[in-house]
Order: C-alpha cells, then structure tokens, then sequence
C-alpha cells in the first residue's frame, strides 16, 4: 500500500479523508497529524459553542473511532515540525519520522494579529479553535473589547456579552462585515447587536493595546486598547479577530513555492509533484480561501487525484456566502453593491422589522445579493443569479420572493381593471 | 326597536322605506314606490354612524356650546342688518331640508330679517320648471303623477336618464311597458344612456336644441291637424303668437333633422307618435332645466301638451320631475328668492299684505331676492356680509365653482350647518353647526307627484346635533324676533304652514293644505303619505282651468336659442349628471363602498371616435379646460357619446379627488328667467395626461398633493376607523422622503424600493403588528388584494411582512415545516421526503436535497431525522 501523510486535521482535511476513503478504501496507509489534541471536529461550530448553543460532544463529527474504523492512523497534539523532501518523509515534534507516496497539506490558517505594541500582552487572544473558546469561556466577568467586525469578531462578542461581559467591539470600516453586507444590512446587524448589549465603536483604528503598568510596555495584563483618535476603551481582555493567515511555514521551510498561501494548480497540487494543498493554507489563481464550501469542493478534487481518478480540476466558483450571526441569518453573493457596474447597475431593496433583502441589477438580470434575517428565498435569488435568468417580467415581485413570483407567473400580467 | 316608515333621502321620487335600524325594505304601502328600492336606496343603512359626523357647534374649530354659538349667528346677522340693511346677509338652503326647516328659514328671512336673499340649491335644477309651470299654468304645479307614467300610450323621457336619476320612477315604466309592449317610450338624450335600454325610439338631439325640436312639434301637429282647436280655444291664451314663433323656422324637416342631429325617420315618428298618442306623458329633468333657455325648453313641451289639450289628464301630462327629496316642499313654503311663500309673489301687494298679516309682520320683504348664482357673486363683492348655508355644498355644486370658494373664503361671517363633518363648503365656514340627518330628523317631505310623506326619527342624534327648524328658530329668537318663532315641536310648524296654504288658495292657486292646519301631533304622528291638494286628487288642471287670474292656460313663445359656434380651444361640449349608485356630493353615498362598486373613480365619458382624435386612452386620464377651469379625471370610452361631447358626473369633491369638481369647469351662464346655471352645456378642451406612475395608498390622513387623487371607499375599512384608499397618479419623480411623509408615524416599517423602475411599496404597522397605512407605486397600478388588506388594518396579525407588502397573500404552497439547513434552506418535510424515498444517510440525504453539504451544522438534526424516519 502507499503511504499517505495528511498534515492538518481540520475541516478540509476531515473532507478529504471521507473522500479518499470512499474512492480508493485501499489504496493508502493514511496517516494524518493534527496539532490539536483532538478528534475531527466542526469549526464552524465553535461560535455556537461560544455562545452556549451546543457542547464539545456534538460537535466533534469524526471521533477517534470513525479514523480507527477505516485504519487511519491519527497523531494528535504533536505538530509537523519539518517536510524533508528528499526523503519523502515528515517529521513531528514528537519525533514521528513519517515516510509518504504522496502529502497533503492542510495546515489551515493562523489568526491575524494586529500590528501594533501590545499584541503579545496577557488576556489578548484570538478566536480560532477549541483552545481560544475554552479559554473564552473560562473568563470571568469583566470588560472585554474584541476588535474586528467580521464573521468571528461578532460572534465573540455577541457569546461574550450573553456571558456576562462587557463587550465593545472597534471595528475599522463604516459597517459590519463589509465583506459579506451592504452599509443598510450592516447597520442592521449593528443595531441588533446593540440591543443584544454589544457595544460599538465604528470607522476605528486600533493603535495600540496598553498594559496597565506603563513600565513594562509590551509585557504584563492588558489594560486598555487605545484608538488612532485617541480614544482610550478599558480592557480586561482583548479579543483579536481581523482575519486570518494561511499557514505557511512548513511549506516555506520544504521550499515549496509560497506567495499569500501554498501556490496550487487546478488539480491542488503544489510545486512538488507529491505534494497536494488544500483549504485555507492554499493560494490557488491568486485566491486564498476561508469559507467552507470552497474547502470541500478543494478536498474532493483533491481526493479523486488522490484516488488516481485524476480528472477533476478545481475551479473557483463564486457562491453564495452563507452566515448566521447569533442565530441571524445572512446571505450574500456577488456585486451586491454594484461595484463593478460603474453607476449602471440598480439596486432594488426590501426591508422589514426583521429582515432585509437588496438585489443587485443590471440589464434586468441579479448580479448580486444581500440577504438580512429572513434568507427563505436565498437558494431561489441564488438560482436566478446563476443562471442570468432574465427578471424583467417578475420584476414587481422579485423582492417579495419566491411564492409571489410564482403567483405572479400564473397570474398573468394584472391588468388594472378600469375604474370608470 | 320596532319597524318605523320614513322616506329615502334620496330622489325626488320620494320612495317609502320600512327600517328598524338594522334592516330595510321598500314600503310596500307607500305610493310612490309600493315596496321597491334603487340601489342607493337599499343602502342607506351603511351609509349611518357618527364617522366623519358635525357632532358639536364650532366657532373657527374651535367647540363652543349651543348658546355660544346661537348667540355668535344671532348677534353676527344682527349687527350686519342693523349696519347694512337686510340686503346684507343671505340664507343658501337645500332640497334636502324638511318642509318644516324650509318653512321657518324663509319665514326668517324673508318676514322678519326683511330679505329675500334665501335661495336653494333647487335653484340648480329645477327653478327653469318652476318657470315654466308659472308661466303656463300661473303656479308651480306638476299636474300628473306616478300612475300617469303607467297609463300612458306614449311616455316621453326628456333630459333625464330616469334608469340612474330615478330609478324607481324608471321601474314603473319600465314594468308598465311589460305589461303592455304596445305602450310606446321614447328618449330624448343627447346620450345613449342606460334609459335608452327601455325606449323604442332614441332622439339624441344634438345639446341645447330641444326648443327647435318641441318647436318643430307644434308645427307638425299643426300641419297634421293634430292640435285640440277646440282646448286651445276653451281653456288657453296667446297659442297664435307661440304658433307664429314655431312655425318661424319652418317646415323643413329635413333641415330641421340635420339642425338636431337627428335622422328624419326619427324625428317624424317621434311627431307622429306624439300626435297619434292622446295619453302621452313627458318626462323633463335636469337635462331640459339646466340650459341657458331652461325656462323656454319647459315651455316648449307644455306648450305641445296644451296644444292637444293633455294637461292633468289621466295618462297624459307635462311631468316635470326633481332630484332632491324635498325639493317640491321648498318650492311649496316659498323657500326660493323669487318666490314669497306658499306660491304666492313678492312683487304682488295683495300677497304681500296677506302674508304680512298672516306672520304679523311689518318687516316682509318687498322685492325678489339674489338667487344662487347672484348671491355668491353679491358675497364675492361682499355686498352680501354674511351667509347661512345651511345642508348643501355649493363650493361643488355651482358654476365656477372655484369662484365660489374663494369668495366665500373672502365673506365676512359664513355659517354653515349640515350633519357631515368634512365639505368643501364645510371648509369655509367661520361657524359650523351640527344638524340632524336622515334617520334623525322628523318632518315631510314632497315627492315629484306633490306627495307629502314624513321623513321619521329611528336613531338617536349624535353628539349634539340639533334639527334646522330648531336652530333657525333659535336664532330668529336670539335676534329679536321673539314673536312668530315659538314652536316646540315640528307638528306645530307643519300646521301653520297649512294654515298658511289657505292664502294660496285665496289667490286662486291649488297648493292648499289647509285640512292639515288643526293638526294634532298625534295626527301629525300617524300620517300617511298624501298628496296635494290635500282635498282633492291626484291630477290638478283636469279641467282645464288653471291657476291664471282669468283661469286660462298660457302658450309661451319660445325663441329658438342662438346657435353659439363652438370654438376651436373648446371644440367638446361637456354635460354633467348623475351616475347610478351615487347622490350628490357623495356626502353620503361616499360612505358606502359597495357604492362605488360600479363607477369607483371620477371619469369622463367619451366617444371613441373622439377618444381616438384627441388621443386620449380608454381608462386612461384626460385634463379638461374650460374658461373659467380644469378637471383631471378619468377617460371611460362610451359609445354612447354623441362625438363632440363629454359627460362628467356632478358627484366628485375635493373630499374625493384632486381635481374632479365638473362645476369648476361650469361657466356662470344663466337662464335670464330662472336664474338656473347651464350645467349641461358646457365647451371644453381635453387632451391626454400620461402619469409617471401610479399607486395605492390606505390612510387615515390626507392624502397627499399629488397630480391625481380619488378616494375609493371600502366597506371592509368602516371598522377600521378612518383609513381610506386612495388611487395616486403622478408625473413627477418621487423621492423617498416624499413617501415617507406621506406615511404616518409608526412603530414598525416595511419597505420596498426600486428606484430605477419607480417601484415602491410601503408598509407602517403599530406596536401589535396591525396596518395603519399601505402605499404601492409603480410605473403600472401596483396590485392588491383590498379585502384581505383590510383585514390587516382592522386584525392585525401573524401575517407575514412580505404579503403585507405585497399586498395580498402569497398562494399558501404546502407547509414545509422547519428550516433545516439553513445554508440551502431545506425545510424538514423535504428531507423526509428524501429519506422516505431511498436517503439512509446524511450523505445520502444531502445527495438528494443538498441539506447537510455545507456546513454541516444541521448534520446531527439530520440524523435525528434519519432516526425518526426509519423508526
């Protein structure tokens, strides 16, 4: 049997277990090196867990049983510390010396910390894995400033103030998750965080995180975050959430060729022929990735080389972004803000008490989409949307969704019925 | 409560109703009607309730009590007749008053304050009757009735479009002619109207020529030795003269046919019938009294009756029919300014002594008064200072009608009493007084055949609101005049009033009452319908003699009218009228939505032949200018048309639309001997308006200014307080602000915007989820479900945002129960669909609906799903 070395266990890698061991059961003596001391779990599942929605049980999805049931040898809490190419060969911190036919990486990716003093201070932390919501949920009350509006931002500090806390979350743009939303559905988010007790501070800048004891800067407990307006917000705890960085230092030190992430081609594989790349350590066509779909479609493709059925390439396709932010639901896709239009496209908007829709359009055809609260018709816009279905003649009703427009489609035109 | 019978507020007709309250029917007993009812009439009872009810006095809006605003009235008309004389202040009434409220309002006026200034709005459609009958018989009478319409050979309706006007009156006809197909009616309408559906014969004569056509009768009787010579001879004067003149434009019937628009075939068996049918009867309304030459019009058919001696004869008659319930009984008390009471003149010194001895008065009015359209001039020039209007509108209803707003908004003092809160008329008014109406108020009414029903009470007064003869006499007292104003009860005015009829009768006229003048209350209680002369019958001037001081009929000459050419900036001639399941300014019938059912927007009505040259569109809209105005409403494309001319109903206010008053367009042109506006005749130009956009909106306040409005009631929205629909349309680019200010305060919002193609809808909902307003527009009329809307506005509920937005529910698909995944959005019943079908794994299961394949959040519900499905 060949010998197959899968470093990361996370969701990617997890996927591309399932995947191999479906198409070729026995093809690979597999191994795979988690740094993490734990079985496969649900990364996505950690805000819910955060926030008290569900426990460690539920959502490890792959226990140790499920690799011993298909003869998968799992090394867990012993991180690769180095890829000796030449020998086809991985070595652990524990000294596992692991010969391989073929490697994937999927170490995943490291959160971003701020650049500025203070990062390195005690009660900074980041949100990333198992570890940083144990830690989360161990503190005690206090005043914690998370920084970042994005996806793990917000779910941190919304988990934190149902805690307890005193949450003021600094953000550095106009609005909320301004990747995923428009200005309207990030105020709204806004606002219904605000009522939940997050508090707020837009359009900032962090400078710097100070300790309190000025003497030692850079060492010693937190004190506050201070902004570039000079805006000082207390902290006994300071939660970093601005993004992630693709994982990149064991592919670096093999010399494979890296840039943002782990350069792949189509079919996943790096530089070296024997070695694949997959999920949030990879740059494919100048893209890096941190969603899930991405990562699943990225581990099949791989999985099907792998299994030397080789005649799958992976081809970013843009989709849908899918999020519940403490149980508010979000879609988005494409140019929802007519970016890309120069002035051309129209915006066409909905909103309720609890929801909010935006199209985005051009020449009578959805180009993008924001989707607030009530997302039911998510998969029908999406559907338009891929297709270039042509909307000219739902147009009065598209907003209001599905079930309207297939009303209107039976309903004929609805001539006004004349009056006098 | 127990059933009451009352007389429906309506028509002239004057139908008998039997209520309790809660439901009605047609009186059975009643003569005019014997149990049936229009329409309008059946609905009466949903036109009820203190909504939009004058329910206490006000001095500037602000409420005061009774005697405050007595006092205010008496002392304001006081000080003016003191300073300026009589002449100074006017009363403006209505049809719709009460004998008894029309009996002490010009007994006021002209006995005591010393005036003639009190004219009604009968002025508007029948004063040219009133004329007419004068002129030929000496005194106002209408000497036919009902069941000559039902025995006559050959019924003539001319200017009325009885089916709408009349229904009642029209049913009888209609029905006669069942029973006898060989009874003959012929329709005289420059419209096909839905009359026509009964008539054997259409003349649409060309408007404004019914002199020549009745003119051209009389020649024809003439030359078809069809007159009664020996009538003529016996029982009339001055035939020769009336003869001459007719016969001045000849015999020609061809250049007469092309003169009326008419083809000769018609118009010669319309004479021949005439001639050959002794019984014959002919209907005239509005479309013969409202012309330049009203009074002339009249003339010329009484003359043709006189000429073959069918006047008063069963089945055979000259029948002037009116629009107002008691319109007849203001003719009978003297309530118009020409007029002094009881059909006797003000310019007759024998009247005049009489009447002054019988009110014991030295103040009696000495000469004829400003009647309707002289007296809103006179306030305009403020010669008059102070006027009393009381249950009418005329800021809609007469001519130039913008004039007669803006000077009553330039007059000194201006009171008004009605029983409606909201008027245009209302608008105006320095004073307002809440007065009685219908199922209120108690009194008698005259129908079209000189039959005095009672009007009686069967629902408390809401409010405060007082009768009229309670507050004129109230008045009256607070002004001075403690003699002559001591009623308690309207019985006892009712009796004086008789009593008065007996100076009628000394001066040789038939209105006579007298038998009521001992009246008892009792009695007064008990009374049933009767008709006048109280003493005897049905018919009046059976005999041949008349009301003239020599006993003879007279024949009025009647010149043809001058033939105006119709210029080029007004190449259409508008008329105006009625529409079937409306009354007036709406002021009533505006409450009943299943009265708009029929007609639910303010139109005008074209041919297409002419909709196509001026480039108009069916159901589209059409401005309309005349000389002295403008009308923005809606295009309805009638075959029925003559081309050339427009038809616009008289009911629309600024109550119901932006600009759909028909009586702005109206020039002041009067007949020269009535006083009467020319309503039907009226040149305009039309050209198309093409809205931006047009839209829905459902609110309880005003609505906004846009370039066209017109609200359409709904019954479902009486229980829902005060909101109302209104139909927008406009040609200026509406901003988001714009929308929102025409949207109340609210606790919750909903809204959709797509500028880009000007579609926009707009929800505002209060703290417990109920609609309180709804706005649609688009570049077409948005849709909506009304009935269901209304629902939310008066329930509230758990209705989803997005069909209240959409304005309609969504088709109710199946229920789906749960979100699953939400990533893809799959619904629970669907993935046991899935799993009944094969799925036995959440791989399986995402295979086959894509729940679970991303990011597997959902998975352990799946697999509970799983779970419970294969168990």
């Amino acid at each position: 049997m060949k010998k197959l070395v899968v470093i990361g266990n996370g969701m990617a890698a997890i996927r591309l277990l399932e995947e191999v061991t479906r198409l070729a059961p026995d093809l690979y003596q597999i191994t795979v090196v988690g740094e993490e001391p734990f079985a496969g779990y649900n990364r996505v599942m950690l805000s819910p867990l955060l926030g008290g929605g569900t426990d460690e049980v539920t959502i490890t999805t792959h226990p140790h049983q499920w690799y011993r049931d298909r003869g998968i040898r799992l090394i867990t809490g012993s991180p690769v510390v180095a890829i000796r190419r030449h020998r086809r060969q991985v070595v652990t911190a524990a000294g596992h010396k692991l010969d391989y036919d073929r490697l994937v990486l999927a170490t995943g990716a490291a959160p971003r910390q701020l650049p500025v003093e203070g990062v390195n201070l005690d009660g900074v932390m980041s949100f990333r894995d198992l570890y940083d919501v144990r830690k989360l949920l161990s503190l005690s009350a206090a005043r914690v400033v998370v920084v970042g509006g994005g996806f793990l931002g917000l779910e941190a500090a919304d988990a934190l103030v149902k805690q307890g806390h005193d949450v003021t979350l600094v953000h550095s743009r106009g609005h909320l998750l301004n990747q995923q939303l428009d200005e309207a559905a990030g105020h709204r988010l806004q606002h219904d965080l605000e009522k939940r007790g997050v508090k707020f501070v837009m359009q900032a800048r962090t400078a710097a995180i100070e300790s309190a004891d000025t003497e030692t800067q850079g060492q010693g407990r937190v004190a506050a975050v201070r902004l570039a307006d000079g805006q000082r917000l207390p902290a006994d705890y300071v939660v970093q959430a601005v993004g992630i960085v693709p994982r990149t230092e064991l592919a670096d030190y093999a010399g494979l060729s890296v840039n943002q992430g782990v350069r792949v081609d189509d079919t996943l594989q790096t530089f070296d022929p024997a070695i694949y790349a997959i999920g949030e350590c990879v740059e494919h066509r100048n893209r890096t990735f941190g969603l899930v779909a991405p990562l699943y479609e990225q581990a099949a493709v791989c999985a099907s080389h792998l299994a030397e059925l080789g005649h799958r390439r992976y081809l970013y396709a843009d989709s849908a972004t899918r999020l519940k932010i403490s149980g508010i639901d979000l879609v988005s896709f494409g140019d929802f803000e007519g970016a890309g239009t120069g002035g051309e496209g129209e915006n066409l908007q909905l909103s309720l008490p609890g929801g909010y829709r935006r199209l985005q359009v051009r020449d009578n055809r959805i180009i993008g989409m924001v989707l607030y609260g009530d997302v039911s018709d998510a998969a029908f816009y999406e559907t338009l949307w891929r297709e270039h279905a042509d909307i000219g003649a739902r147009r009065q009703v598209l907003l209001l969704g599905e079930a309207f427009c297939k009303a209107a489609d039976r309903g004929g035109d609805g001539e006004e019925e004349i009056a006098a | 409560m127990s059933s009451i019978c009352t007389t429906c507020p309506y028509c002239g007709v004057g139908c008998g109703i039997r209520t309790d309250g809660k439901e009605l029917q047609g009186d059975s007993a009643h003569p005019a009607n014997a149990g049936r009812l229009c329409v309008k009439g059946s609905s009466v009872l949903e036109t009820l309730g203190d909504q939009d009810r004058l329910l206490y006095p006000d001095i500037d809006g602000e409420r005061v009590s009774w005697d405050r605003a007595l006092d205010e009235v008496a002392e304001r008309f006081r000080r003016i007749v003191d300073e300026h004389g009589p002449d100074a202040v006017a009363f403006y009434v209505s049809g719709q008053l009460l004998t008894e409220d029309y009996y002490v309002a010009n007994k006021l006026m002209k006995g005591y304050i010393g005036s003639a200034n009190i004219d009604t709005n009968s002025r508007l459609c029948m004063s040219s009757a009133v004329v007419a009958h004068k002129r030929a018989f000496g005194e106002d009478v209408v000497p036919g009735c009902y069941e000559d319409l039902e025995i006559a050979d050959l019924v003539i309706l001319t200017g009325s479009n009885t089916a709408w006007a009349h229904p009642i009156v029209y049913q009888r006809i209609a029905a006669a002619k069942q029973a006898r197909p060989e009874m003959k009616v012929v329709v005289i309408d420059p419209r096909r109207t839905a009359t026509c559906d009964l008539a054997d014969l259409h003349i649409p004569v060309r408007p404004g020529q019914d002199v020549p056509l009745f003119n051209g009768l009389l020649t024809w009787l003439d030359d078809h030795n069809a007159l009664d010579q020996d009538y003529i001879a016996h029982h009339t004067n001055g035939f020769d003269q009336a003869l001459a003149t007719a016969r001045a434009q000849g015999n020609d019937w061809d250049a007469l046919s092309r003169q009326l628009g008419v083809s000769k075939v018609d118009l010669t068996t319309f004479y021949h019938w005439f001639a050959a049918c002794e019984r014959t009867v002919t209907v005239f309304s509005q479309g013969v009294n409202q012309a330049r030459n009203g009074s002339d019009q009249g003339n010329a058919i009484i003359n043709a009756h006189l000429a073959t001696g069918r006047v008063g004869k069963p089945g055979a008659s000259p029948f002037s029919i009116t629009g107002q319930p008691n319109a007849m009984g203001g003719r009978e008390v003297g309530g118009l300014a020409n007029q002094l009471a009881v059909h006797l003149d003000i310019d007759n010194p024998e009247h005049h002594a009489a009447v002054a001895d019988f009110w014991q008065t030295e103040q009696l009015a000495k000469h004829n008064g400003l009647t309707a359209v002289d007296l809103f001039n006179a306030v305009e020039s403020g010669e008059v200072k102070a006027v009393w209007i009381m249950a009418t509108n005329p800021v809609d209803s007469l001519p130039e009608a913008d004039r007669v707003r803006h000077a009553l908004m330039g007059c000194d003092t201006v009171v008004v009493s009605d029983c409606v809160a909201s008027g245009d008329t209302l608008a105006c008014a320095d004073i307002r007084l809440p007065a009685l109406g219908w199922s209120e108020k108690s009194g008698m009414v005259t129908n079209s055949e000189r039959c005095i029903s009672r009007q009686r009470p069967f629902q408390p007064a809401p409010g405060e609101a007082r009768a009229d003869w309670w507050i004129i006499t109230e008045v009256a007292r607070r002004m001075g005049y403690t003699q002559g104003f001591g009623y308690q009860h309207e019985h006892e005015i009712f009796a004086e009033y008789s009593a008065l009829t007996a100076l009628a009768g000394r001066f040789g006229k038939r209105l006579d009452l007298t038998a009521a003048a001992e009246l008892s209350a009792d009695q007064y209680e008990q009374w049933q319908p009767q008709q006048w002369p109280l003493q005897g019958g049905d018919r009046c001037f059976a005999d041949g003699t008349f009301s003239t001081p020599d006993g003879r009929a007279r024949f009025v000459a009647c010149e043809n009218p001058v033939v105006r050419e119709i210029g080029d900036s007004f190449p259409i001639i508008l008329n105006s009228g009625r529409i079937r399941d409306q009354w007036h300014t709406m002021t009533r019938t505006g409450r009943a939505g299943r009265l708009f059912a029929h007609l639910s927007e303010p139109f005008a009505a074209l041919h297409p032949k002419d909709i196509e040259r001026y480039r108009l569109a069916d159901g589209g809209f059409v401005r309309l200018t005349s000389r002295v105005g403008d009308a923005l409403v809606r295009v309805k494309s009638d075959g029925g048309q003559r081309p050339g001319t427009a038809f616009m109903p008289m009911h629309w206010t600024d109550q119901f639309s932006r600009r759909a008053r028909v009586d702005a367009l109206v020039p002041a042109r009067l007949d020269p001997h009535s006083g009467q506006p020319a309503f039907k005749h009226t040149p305009v130009n039309v050209s198309d308006w093409q809205p931006r956009w047009h839209g829905w909106l459902f609110t309880a306040a005003t609505p906004p200014a846009v370039e066209y409005w017109a609200r359409v009631p709904v019954d479902a929205f009486l229980q829902a307080g005060q909101v109302q629909r209104y139909r927008l349309a406009g040609d200026a680019d509406l901003t988001e602000q714009q929308l929102h200010e025409w949207m109340p305060e609210a606790a919750q919002w909903l809204a959709l915007n797509d500028p880009s193609t000007g579609h926009f809808r707009r929800a505002a909902l209060d703290s417990d989820g109920k609609l309180i307003a709804w706005l649609a527009i688009g570049e077409t009329l948005p849709l909506c479900d009304v009935e269901w809307l209304a629902t939310c506005f008066t329930e509230g509920s758990e209705v989803q945002a997005l069909s209240i937005l959409a304005g309609q529910p969504a088709d109710a698909g199946p229920d789906l129960g749960p979100v699953i995944c939400s990533c893809h959005q799959v619904r629970q019943k669907t993935i046991e669909a899935a799993v009944e079908e094969g799925a036995d794994s959440v791989e399986a299961i995402g295979k086959c609906c894509k729940a679970g394949t991303n990011c597997g959040s959902c998975i352990p519900e799946l697999r509970g799903l799983l779970e419970t499905c294969s168990a």
